[in-house]
């Protein structure tokens, strides 16, 4: 005998939003209304600052943090506790330590990544620099310190190489973890230099690169040699990583050590390179990614000039395009590996930032895409967080 | 002494030409960053290394060296070169 099932009806958004959007020449907030339809712009704040990332502390809803330098001037953190009515400057940016006289330090040449730290640490954030260093705050933001030993360790720098490794403006710190279950336990990643996890709050740390595969001809011992564009952990499952690498798309199930090569399931013709990778927020099965095309010199633009972010909801096995909106041909962008994210609503929003100045949504999980701002300048980082 | 401050740092500032103090080039960065937090290190860097862009200038004549020994009457002006789009 057939039973009626009721439907539940899918709940509507009721949070507001925030879109924070880090770009090369300052940071813009955009203030949506509940629907997530209405937009409004807020900036540019710090116009001519290259702006690598701006993070709204989950914690207060209020704090913002952003990591910023100008073309010129060293690199600096500033704060702001009143979602960016004013900003102060952090009183001690991330910085090396400093070398005996005589002997030739590193220099942080920008402050890449901002993670704020676990619950129950109110006042703790991470960061992440070019090149490549552990960084790690204890008052909200106001004073940086080296956090474990990785930056000044023989293996660990080699590991990271030098300024001339990695990517073109500087090799990268990135995908900084705090476990939602357990502060000390943390992962990083480095751009090159491969994912590294710690269980003692940086204690001890160890790669964890078993099953990554390498650019061809380089040997995968090499842990140098593994370049991870962007790691990220599922809310819904936090012993499941998912990760966009230079060599392909991975999960990672713990406690197991190995990678699996999801992306070998991505159309053969799309490929599975690019920079971003986004986790939904309840559901561990479902992963976005914006590929990008990863052949002969590397364009990195939407492969064949036909933009699309791809979905898979079952772990890594399918995978389809979602592009309605976007256009059909002749759009050849890139998004970076900070400028895609998901918000926490149901359904899920998506974003993403393009290098050309375009900010693009969809308020129903990929299904429909609008580009609710353009003629930005070239986006760097792209947030959604909730204002208290 | 007199400072004159580069468009770029004038938000630490707020002026144009400012005082400042010091037997040294580097005392007087020092007294800078005293007077306006965070000055100092977006001109020079963790291993006390002037940034590849900004130039110090004593008397008109360009110096290096932050131990660089400077007198009351001395004029300074730091320069922040642009370059790049």
């Amino acid at each position: 005998m057939a039973t009626n099932v009721r439907k539940t009806p899918r709940a509507t958004a009721e949070r507001r939003l925030v879109v924070l959007v880090a770009t090369r020449k300052g940071a813009w907030l955009y203030h949506g209304d509940a629907g997530r339809k209405i937009w409004r712009a807020d900036g540019p704040h710090f116009l001519g600052h290259i702006v690598n990332h701006l993070v709204l502390d989950p914690r207060d809803g209020r704090t913002l943090l952003m990591a910023a330098k100008t073309g010129h001037l060293g690199p600096t953190i500033f704060r702001s506790t009143d979602l960016g009515r004013s900003w102060k400057e952090a009183e001690r940016p991330p910085a090396f330590s400093k070398e005996p006289a005589g002997q030739s330090g590193r220099t942080v040449d920008h402050t890449f990544w901002l993670t704020p730290g676990h619950a129950s640490e109110p006042d703790a954030w991470y960061a992440g620099t070019s090149p490549q260093g552990l960084f790690r705050s204890g008052d909200g933001g106001t004073t940086w310190d080296p956090f474990s030993w990785i930056n000044d360790d023989p293996q660990y720098r080699k590991w990271m190489g030098t300024v001339q490794d990695g990517t073109p403006d500087g090799p990268k710190l990135h995908s900084i973890i705090v476990d939602p279950r357990d502060p000390a336990h943390l992962y990083f990643a480095m751009s090159g230099g491969g994912v590294h996890e710690s269980v003692d709050r940086g204690q001890n740390w160890s790669p964890i690169v078993a099953g990554l595969e390498v650019v061809e001809g380089f040997d995968t011992a090499n842990i140098a040699f593994h370049d991870p564009h962007c790691v990220r952990l599922c809310p819904g499952n936090p012993d499941r990583l998912y990760q966009q690498n230079h060599c392909g798309i991975y999960r990672l199930d713990r406690p197991s050590n190995e990678w699996l090569r999801i992306g070998k399931r991505m159309p053969q013709r799309i490929g599975d390179i690019g920079f971003p990778i986004v986790v939904h927020p309840r559901d561990p099965d479902t992963v976005w990614v914006f590929p990008m095309d990863g052949t002969s010199v590397w364009p990195r633009t939407s492969p064949d000039g036909v933009p699309a972010v791809y979905v898979t909801r079952d772990g890594g096995r399918t995978w389809r395009p979602t592009a309605a909106g976007m256009p059909e041909s002749q759009a050849w962008w890139t998004v970076k590996r900070q400028a895609m994210t998901a918000d926490a609503n149901e359904p899920v929003g998506l974003y993403f930032g393009t290098t050309s100045g375009e900010l693009w949504v969809s308020r129903d999980e990929g299904r429909q895409w609008d580009c609710i701002a353009a003629h930005l300048p070239e986006i760097y980082a792209v947030e959604a967080a909730v204002p208290a | 002494m007199n400072v004159l401050i580069p468009t770029p740092l004038r938000s630490y500032t707020g002026q144009r030409v400012v005082e400042a103090t010091g037997s040294t080039l580097g005392e007087l960065v020092a007294d800078l960053d005293r007077q306006f937090p965070g000055i100092r290190f977006r001109m020079i860097n963790e291993q006390d290394r002037t940034r590849p862009h900004v130039r110090f200038f004593v008397n008109g004549k360009q110096v290096f060296d932050l131990s660089q020994p400077l007198h009351l009457a001395d004029e300074i002006v730091i320069v922040q070169a642009l370059s790049g789009g």
